[in-house]
């Protein structure tokens, strides 16, 4: 595994090797095409995907949706839990525990005002209450919640949902 | 629309006389077609980033509206000062060493128009940027083109500028890296030309607009060479870096006698380069690694996608260094250079310009511009595959 230092350091992508930052772009691309803009041939392009597969950096492939353009019944809350971290295990095993259960699509230690950030998903706001009252917040640990619904999204993963209209480029230019 | 006789004789005869863009003649045919894929395009895909957009906003809401000084904002001349002396190697008085215009084809035209007396001679390289030997008529100075070639890189050599060099020649025009070549200099290879200059005593003005736009090594500028600064106007601006063609904002640096010079021109045919173009620059120059370095990565990917692909078809093309453009030869299949594009763009869709836009040396090749985003350069290289198989 080869690891590659930008010539300009920004945010979040220090030390990110160019072919995952390629891959978190179009995950479809042929290993062929990496090869071909990677300057390497396609064979060490796959084994390096390999070898971030088998080590998990790579945990999986999917696609960005837009799911407002999907009729979905379907809503997200956005979840702020403050709990106790235990005595063996710190906010692990309690964060470990939320994230298994199924609706919870996203979960993050958080500094600040509370400790845990819940993505959690459910056909409609009845099921997402009864998750935060019979599973949620019984659990040992948890102190509280404070629950926020998702109304609309503008941005998934880097990806505008809204594209700008097409870019008024001459079609030839000196 | 074509003027009657009588008026055309009366337009003035260098005007008259110089044709029409070759760019332009192309254009004209691509906007007639239908969901064409352009490898023509001279301007970055990238939009133009968002701080510097969201920045243009607030200037306009705080009613940067009005004149700035002739020689621009001081704060922005402090800012370009810091950034050529870091990256260019070369130090320049923001009060008086520095001017603000409207994009590096105003800095040319100005350059060019001080210092031309009827008849004064200007070595330029060709293949080159289109406007370049119109600019020089303009001026009222005779052009004197210098021929790159692809065994060598399209780098210029002091032996070329030798043959060509007479006592009337007064300037040495350079632009590096190139378009439509995609050719750098390295050090060694400006010191030669630098050594030809001094010994000459020629005015350098160099287009440094792509500076930042290199792939494999960091970019020299001529300015850094010992003795040059001093007969050098450094050119530069926001058009390719940051995406900022259509803000139309340029800077020229140089000794205060030239820059003065210059600035006597700018005051009485442009006043000033826009105010809120100004202030967007400003911004831009405070991040400049971030935006920068990002789009370089994707443009280095983009070349090494294109050249790997002209290998792989046998289609020959100089490794391109720097700008984004690729310059591969058509030679082999014996039509000019001009035909090929268009048969390429009537019948696979692909717009590409024909070398000889760019000077007659050009003929023999076409320029693929890669500022376009991946999947329309996966889709001409299919594209072009396909044609060349057809010749």
């Amino acid at each position: 595994m080869r690891w590659k230092r930008l010539p300009f350091a920004c945010l979040n992508e220090v030390f990110m090797d160019e072919l995952l930052k390629l891959l978190q772009g179009n995950a479809l691309e042929s290993h062929a095409n990496l090869g071909k803009l990677l300057n390497k041939p396609a064979a060490d392009v796959s084994k390096e995907i390999a070898a971030y597969e088998k080590t998990g950096v790579i945990r999986g492939y999917q696609a960005v949706l837009d799911e407002d353009k999907l009729d979905l019944d379907r809503v997200t809350a956005v979840i702020e839990v403050k709990v106790t971290p235990q005595r063996e295990g710190g906010f692990n095993n309690i964060a470990t525990r939320i994230s298994k259960f199924p609706e919870v699509k996203s979960a993050y230690l958080m500094s600040g005002g509370y400790d845990l950030l819940l993505f959690v998903e459910g056909r409609n706001l009845r099921e997402v209450a009864t998750f935060v009252s019979e599973h949620l917040s019984p659990l040992e640990g948890v102190l509280s919640t404070s629950t926020h619904f998702m109304l609309k999204t503008y941005k998934r993963l880097g990806v505008l949902m809204q594209q700008d209209s097409k870019n008024e480029r001459l079609s030839v230019a000196p | 629309m074509n003027a009657s006789p009588s008026l055309r004789n009366r337009i003035n005869t260098v005007v008259r006389d110089i044709p029409r863009s070759g760019i332009r003649d192309f254009f004209d045919i691509v906007t007639t077609m239908k969901d064409v894929i352009s490898l023509g395009i001279g301007e970055p895909d990238f939009d133009t980033p968002w701080h510097v957009r969201e920045a243009t906003v607030f200037a306009l809401e705080r009613g940067a509206t009005h004149y700035s000084s002739n020689l621009g904002y001081i704060e922005l001349r402090r800012a370009l000062s810091k950034y050529v002396a870091k990256h260019f190697g070369a130090e320049y008085n923001p009060d008086n060493e520095v001017l603000v215009t409207v994009g590096v084809s105003e800095a040319l035209d100005l350059a060019l128009r001080a210092l031309i007396n009827p008849g004064d001679e200007v070595l330029y390289h060709e293949p080159c940027y289109v406007s370049y030997r119109a600019t020089i008529l303009f001026a009222g100075g005779k052009p004197l083109a210098v021929e790159t070639k692809a065994e060598n890189g399209f780098r210029l050599t002091r032996a070329m500028l030798e043959a060509k060099c007479t006592p009337k020649t007064k300037v040495l025009m350079l632009n590096f890296p190139n378009n439509p070549t995609g050719a750098i200099m390295s050090r060694e290879d400006l010191e030669d030309i630098a050594k030809f200059a001094i010994e000459k005593d020629l005015i350098v003005i160099t287009d440094e607009i792509y500076a930042e736009l290199t792939y494999d090594t960091p970019h020299t500028s001529i300015v850094s060479i010992p003795g040059l600064r001093d007969r050098t106007i450094f050119l530069h601006g926001f058009s390719k870096a940051w995406a900022m063609t259509g803000y139309r904002l340029g800077y020229a640096c140089g000794p205060a006698e030239l820059i003065d010079a210059m600035m006597k021109i700018h005051q009485y045919t442009m006043l000033c380069a826009s105010s809120l173009a100004q202030k967007a620059a400003i911004e831009a120059l405070t991040r400049p690694e971030i935006d920068v370095g990002e789009m370089v990565d994707e443009y280095r990917r983009r070349r090494n996608f294109l050249a790997s692909s002209f290998k792989e078809m046998g289609l020959e093309c100089h490794r391109p260094l720097g700008a984004f453009y690729a310059f591969p030869s058509v030679a082999k299949f014996k039509i000019p250079a001009k035909e090929f594009a268009l048969k390429f763009l009537h019948e696979e869709k692909v717009a590409i310009v024909p070398g000889t836009a760019f000077g007659d040396c050009g003929e023999g090749f076409v320029r693929c511009a890669y500022a376009t985003n991946l999947d329309n350069i996966k889709e001409a290289m299919v594209r072009l595959k396909r044609f060349m198989a057809t010749l």
